[in-house]
């Protein structure tokens, strides 16, 4: 006598194609504040990308008849002590932001990536050096070690760029270790250590892609900080220097002096400023929440 | 517990020791010093013997090592040297601006502490309500905004305020009096700073206390408390809290320490005299010797606010023993 076996066609089970804008309303509907969040990022990306477009002037054209103007027709947010358009600046600010925020969180999160699996992996006294390196830099307050770095290379984009990465490695090194230090005792690493595979390809193959969550997750922690960290570095004087437009510059100086006869010139940047790390981090939140369900309620 | 105490003093050595090495060469590594900031720093020439002799004076041409050794000895000899800048003792430039740092510290730990335990609870309990929703958009929010454009903001709001109902402009006082001297007139000056910096301090807190009592709620002897026909009020008070506070506790404690280093920006905006100012004259005037040994404080004080929150944790919950 056969059993009957209960068999299911895979192919019998039509999964629900939503359209894109469909799937989109549904995520808004879990993920109310993720879903505005993404709708900021996404709004200051195309900003960014077509700032010489969207933008009214030139962001170095000074207007010296009309200096720190009122918001006007002509423009709409002002005019700096400069006779700058704060709108334009604040929209090619958005480049700055963008690029120090995505540049310092991809080479942040990856090194500690890079450097979490390995120390995980090789443990011994690799991991244990690698680890007290991670503890002292981590004993740093973020801003402390980003001035002490920018004081050593110099302001300026790019230096602002390594100041602000190196405080990010460790941080992300030591959240990926401790998820990798689980992984490596899954057998499935054993299995492919006893099939001879090398370091290399267990580390990029069986490990990395294991510990992708905690790696995204921190990715986009990472770039609302870095944001709102390059301000913080402007504004001292010790990150990106005029004339570039950044969003910390613009509070920079002249802001504190004027903010009485002249309020649009401070807060203005300032909002751009919040509404970006804003986005930012509600998206991160979304993020954690669809690739980490354990973390869903914190 | 002495053991584990003395167990965790011990292991503090190298990560201290490691940040002096760390901040030892980073600071070697910019080019120029304190001698050319101070006698050629606004462009003006220099006669390149009187910088030599100045480097003479302050040790600055002695070999790395001596230069290395002169600074960790001075622990060892409860002497911190002298400003390279200033040439008066450093325990008196740190001394002078410890006090105010500290209250501010201390005061905008009270003012997160005051927004997050309330907040954290509210969201908790109507999780997944508007209200969760208000609470935790505005909890992000106190991480987004920038603390030094929130003190911008405030300082505008008292201008723009006092002018409109009193028709003169008021500002906070810009020099420090000791609370005990004259209290009005120090709170007046820092409890706005202190509410800059303690909101955004709250954020995290805020969602550490609500996810920790989350996760309280649904354990078993919380369904008991129900069960019996507790009152709501009672299980979150007596029940919950007390356990969901663990975590908090820690958060609130690690960010204290990290909150000397938070204030650089938020005593530039209100044109404080404290350690984070001091921190970035130093830095700016290329004053080796100051930086070093702020940044020697803050990692201590990192240090040891760590071990105090294990000791604490410990006392806390009966249920953790440290071997």
């Amino acid at each position: 006598m056969s059993t009957p076996q209960a068999t299911i066609e895979f192919e019998d089970i039509e999964l629900p194609k939503k359209p894109f804008l469909a799937r989109l309303w549904d995520l808004s509907k879990r993920q109310p504040l993720g879903a505005f969040g993404l709708i900021v990022v996404i709004g200051m990306v195309l900003m960014a990308v077509f700032a010489n477009v969207v933008s009214p002037y030139h962001p170095e054209r000074a207007d010296f008849v009309n200096m720190l103007a009122a918001p006007n027709a002509d423009y709409w947010l002002g005019t700096d002590a400069f006779g700058r358009d704060i709108l334009t600046r604040i929209i090619y600010g958005a480049r700055t932001a963008l690029f120090v925020g995505f540049a310092c969180a991809f080479v942040g999160a990856t090194g500690g990536l890079v450097l979490g699996v390995a120390s995980a992996f090789f443990g011994g006294i690799f991991d244990l050096i690698v680890q007290r390196i991670v503890d002292v830099i981590m004993a740093f307050p973020l801003i402390i070690l980003a001035l002490a770095v920018v004081a050593t290379l110099g302001t300026g984009t790019e230096n602002v760029i390594i100041a602000i990465t190196i405080p990010f490695i460790p941080q992300c090194a030591r959240v990926v270790r401790s998820n990798a230090l689980a992984i490596r005792e899954i057998p499935y690493v054993d299995a492919a250590r006893a099939l001879g595979f090398s370091d290399t390809r267990i580390i990029l193959r069986h490990m990395v892609p294991n510990v992708m969550a905690p790696y995204l997750i921190m990715l986009t922690a990472f770039v609302g900080q870095a944001i709102l960290l390059e301000a913080s570095l402007s504004y001292l004087g010790m990150g990106v220097q005029e004339p570039t437009p950044a969003w910390g510059l613009m509070l920079q100086g002249g802001a504190e002096e004027f903010a009485e006869s002249a309020p649009w010139v401070p807060i203005f940047p300032g909002l751009a400023i919040t509404l970006a790390v804003f986005g930012f981090n509600l998206f991160g939140d979304a993020v954690r929440d669809l690739l980490d369900p354990k973390l869903r309620n914190r | 517990m002495y053991k584990y105490i003395l167990k965790r003093l011990l292991l503090a050595i190298p990560t201290l020791f490691g940040a002096a090495v760390l901040v030892f060469l980073l600071l070697r590594m910019v080019p120029g010093d304190v001698c050319e900031v101070r006698l050629a720093g606004s462009g003006l020439y220099a006669d390149p013997a009187e910088i030599e002799l100045c480097r003479e004076q302050l040790g600055l041409n002695e070999p790395m090592l001596a230069q290395f050794w002169a600074f960790i000895s001075g622990y060892f000899t409860w002497d911190l040297g002298n400003s390279m800048w200033t040439g008066k003792p450093i325990t008196y430039e740190i001394g002078l601006r410890f006090q105010l740092s500290l209250q501010v510290a201390i005061m905008a730990t009270l003012v997160a502490i005051a927004i997050a335990i309330p907040l954290g609870i509210i969201s908790a309990v109507k999780q997944d309500t508007w209200i969760d929703y208000v609470v935790r958009a505005f909890s992000i929010a106190g991480i987004a905004i920038p603390s030094f454009w929130l003190g911008i903001m405030i300082i505008l709001g008292l201008l723009i305020s006092t002018q409109y109902f009193f028709g003169d402009p008021w500002m906070p006082p810009i020099d420090y009096v000791s609370p005990f001297e004259d209290p009005w007139r120090n709170m007046s000056q820092l409890i706005w700073p202190a509410v800059a910096t303690g909101y955004r301090y709250s954020a995290v807190a805020t969602r550490m206390t609500r996810s920790a009592l989350l996760e309280v709620l649904r354990e078993d002897y919380v369904r008991t408390a129900r069960s019996k026909g507790l009152m709501e009020r009672v299980i979150i008070n007596r029940h919950a809290l007390k356990n969901a506070l663990l975590p908090v506790v820690t958060i609130i404690a690690i960010e204290f320490a990290f909150l000397i280093g938070g204030l650089v920006v938020t005593e530039q905006v209100f044109n404080l005299n404290g350690l984070g100012k001091l921190f970035v004259e130093a830095v700016d005037a290329q004053d080796f010797n100051l930086t070093q040994q702020l940044v020697m404080l803050v990692v201590l004080i990192f240090v040891l606010t760590n071990l105090v929150v294990d000791i604490f944790y410990a006392w806390l919950d009966p249920r953790i023993r440290y071997s």
